[in-house]
């Protein structure tokens, strides 16, 4: 009898369990699915392989930097040269570290917008850069940039060959922001 | 963990947690597709624009960027050195300072009104303002101040350059009813440098095509032009044509010479950009000195006030001065620091809102210029602050030779002593007013306006010598040492010139 009661005042607890247990792993399977298929959908959209390999073109999947592309075609280093040679590490793991970093940070800025133009190399690219100019050429300068000064200064290549990659200075300002019309001086 | 997972607040949370990531995933697919959409089609012809469409907002129907931008020169800007009410060149303060820049326009028109200078969207409402209306003034005037095609084509029965020949005979009043009544009366537009069907730059100002092809016709070096170089050296068969001749780097600064150049644009003779012998101070001098009005008497702007000497009046020459300088030499536009590349979406445009780059550092002068806004700002105020000092020198220079030569015609001072005077006050002043009217104080070539600057307080004091009987030296060509030794009296003086012209003071501007 009281197994009776018990049973009268929850009847239908083990069936509903089961339903809900049915219908969450479906639910969870079919947001997993949206998820991932939107995910997918929107990495090749963006051309998300095109930055495991070492095409130019995937540098300017996003415009901003088409005239950095466009200078580095007439300048003297296209023909022996692509961006990657120059502005990325030549070993594989430092050269996906890099990859990670640099697309990490020109992702985030370039979604939000939060990026100050005309945009130019950071230290740590420079850095990169100097290594590569004397990974080709180091047996012409090794006198030169092997020698480091008392110091511990290194000559940098591109102090002045600031023009081989790109010719002469290709940035370009920003669109207009709010603070130059209200910075105007009557 | 597991039991977590297993529980039903588990996977509720887990399906929040995968349905934050898909609306993530979402608007990062929604973001790259507006950055993908802002690569298609640079622009999207609306309307179709022609040569006698001198309304921008019908442009900028198709190109509202541009417009936009070209709307803002109605904006009040304001530099240290530039946009200040009273002279183009001097702080409203400087001029009630010193008063060497009065003392050389006496008997000049601009003594009446000498206002603000504002943005290209004002510059032909503050010329109908202007109280030097009250004075004749010619038809020339609204070559610059007006869209102006359309009506030199109709005047010239669609010869633009016919037209062009006749408009110094109208008063400024005529001509500017015509422009009114036939409703082209717009400030400088889109159509006066781009060709409508290809927007390519172009010039259409008949002054300056004509002052270029003599220019190329002369032998005056001119390094920072080198399609006229190439011209010359070419069969010549035909006139210098810079639509036709120029780079496009060229055209980015030749539209801009259509107006910032010297010019006259009174009423004795056709609009005229003294290009004859070559862009530098002392060779406009040279060809102005070689001009006569078609009455035959001399050329000259006019008479001063006070020692009757025949004085030139300096434009704003621009275009000139920065042909002298390093930036034309290395290849860097007018536009690339007035109208410097921006990126607008995915399109790189020019900032059509020409300004002072000194309020736009980092699109004018950090593209190539790795400094900071700060320090490129200061480089600039070292070089003009130079360029003013030296200026006052000058000024103070010409305003002792005015006194001087006042002085000594009360005296009865000998004639060939005066008349030497006199010709060292039309020289200084030229050279003076040519760096003071030129808008860039010093800037554009601040080597070569330190030399202008130099040779006008030479000058200045070579007068008051000789007006006080010593003798002049005979003006140094370019590039030769400077004259050591004294020259005779005579060689100095050159009365004809400056005793002939009895014209009375006729206003350029």
């Amino acid at each position: 009898m009281p197994d009776d009661t018990s049973k009268t005042t929850v009847p239908p607890d083990p069936a509903a369990r089961k339903t809900v247990s049915a219908v969450l792993p479906i639910a969870l399977a079919v947001a997993v699915g949206i998820a991932a298929g939107i995910g997918g959908y929107t990495f090749r959209y963006a051309q998300g392989f095109s930055y495991f390999l070492r095409d130019p073109k995937a540098c300017v999947n996003c415009h901003i930097m088409q005239s950095q592309y466009d200078a580095w075609q007439k300048a003297s280093h296209h023909g022996v040269a692509v961006c990657v040679d120059c502005h990325l590490p030549h070993s594989f793991f430092e050269k996906y570290l890099a990859k990670t970093e640099n697309g990490w940070r020109h992702g985030q800025r370039f979604t939000t917008g939060n990026f100050v133009e005309p945009v130019v190399v950071q230290a740590k690219g420079r850095a990169i850069l100097q290594e590569n100019c004397v990974h080709c050429h180091q047996d012409l300068v090794h006198d030169i940039v092997l020698a480091p000064s008392a110091r511990g200064e290194q000559l940098v290549c591109t102090h002045c060959h600031s023009n081989v990659g790109h010719g002469e200075k290709t940035g370009i300002g920003g669109p207009f922001k709010a603070t130059e019309l209200t910075g105007v001086k009557k | 963990m597991n039991a977590f997972l297993q529980s039903r607040t588990g996977y509720l949370v887990l399906i929040g947690v995968v349905a934050v990531a898909a609306a993530g995933a979402t608007a990062l697919l929604m973001n790259i597709s507006e950055r993908k959409a802002e690569q298609r089609a640079p622009y999207v012809r609306l309307v179709s624009v022609g040569e006698d469409d001198t309304d921008p907002a019908k442009w900028g129907k198709n190109w509202p960027a541009q417009y936009d931008a070209y709307q803002r020169t109605a904006l009040t800007t304001k530099t240290r050195f530039g946009g200040h009410q009273g002279s183009e060149a001097m702080p409203t303060e400087k001029i009630e300072r010193d008063p060497w820049l009065k003392r050389m326009f006496l008997g000049y028109a601009f003594s009446i009104d000498y206002r603000d200078r504002r943005g290209h969207a004002y510059m032909l409402h503050d010329q109908e303002q202007t109280q030097r209306l009250t004075k004749p003034q010619s038809g020339s005037c609204l070559h610059c101040h007006a869209s102006i095609m359309p009506l030199y084509r109709k005047l010239g029965g669609g010869d633009a350059m016919k037209g062009f020949e006749e408009t110094y005979k109208f008063s400024y009043q005529d001509l500017s009813k015509q422009l009114h009544d036939s409703g082209h009366a717009h400030p400088v537009s889109c159509v006066d440098c781009h060709e409508p069907t290809s927007m390519t730059l172009r010039v259409s100002r008949p002054g300056f095509i004509k002052g270029i092809q003599a220019l190329a016709a002369s032998d005056a070096a001119v390094p920072a032009l080198p399609s006229i170089t190439q011209w010359r050296e070419g069969r010549r068969d035909t006139p210098y044509d810079p639509n036709r001749d120029a780079t496009r780097n060229e055209m980015r600064s030749f539209v801009c010479g259509q107006c910032h150049v010297e010019y006259y644009c009174s009423g004795k003779m056709p609009l005229t950009f003294p290009w004859g012998k070559g862009l530098r101070v002392e060779q406009i001098e040279a060809f102005w000195d070689g001009t006569k009005f078609p009455d035959g008497t001399p050329f000259v702007d006019y008479q001063h006030k006070e020692t009757g000497a025949a004085v030139l009046k300096a434009q704003h020459p621009e275009f000139e001065l920065w042909n002298q300088g390093i930036h034309a030499r290395s290849g860097v536009a007018c536009a690339d620091c007035h109208m410097p590349y921006m990126r607008e979406g995915a399109s790189k445009i020019s900032d059509h809102w020409v300004r002072s780059p000194l309020l736009n550092v980092n699109r004018a002068c950090q593209t190539c210029h790795r400094a900071s806004e700060e320090e490129m700002k200061s480089r600039v105020d070292a070089i003009q602050q130079r360029n003013y000092d030296l200026m006052e020198r000058a000024g103070a220079a010409i305003v002792d030779l005015i006194e001087a030569i006042v002085a000594a015609k009360a005296k009865g001072a000998p004639q060939p002593w005066v008349d030497a005077a006199l010709q060292a006050q039309r020289h200084a002043q030229w050279r003076l007013d040519f760096i003071a009217a030129e808008n860039s104080m010093g800037f554009h070539a601040p080597q070569e306006a330190a030399r202008v600057l130099g040779e006008a307080i030479d000058y200045a004091r070579q007068g008051q010598i000789a007006v006080l009987g010593g003798v002049m030296a005979p003006p140094a060509k370019p590039g030769a040492p400077a004259p050591v030794a004294p020259a005779p009296a005579a060689s100095g003086a050159t009365p004809a010139s400056s005793a002939a012209p009895a014209a009375s003071a006729s206003a350029k501007h």
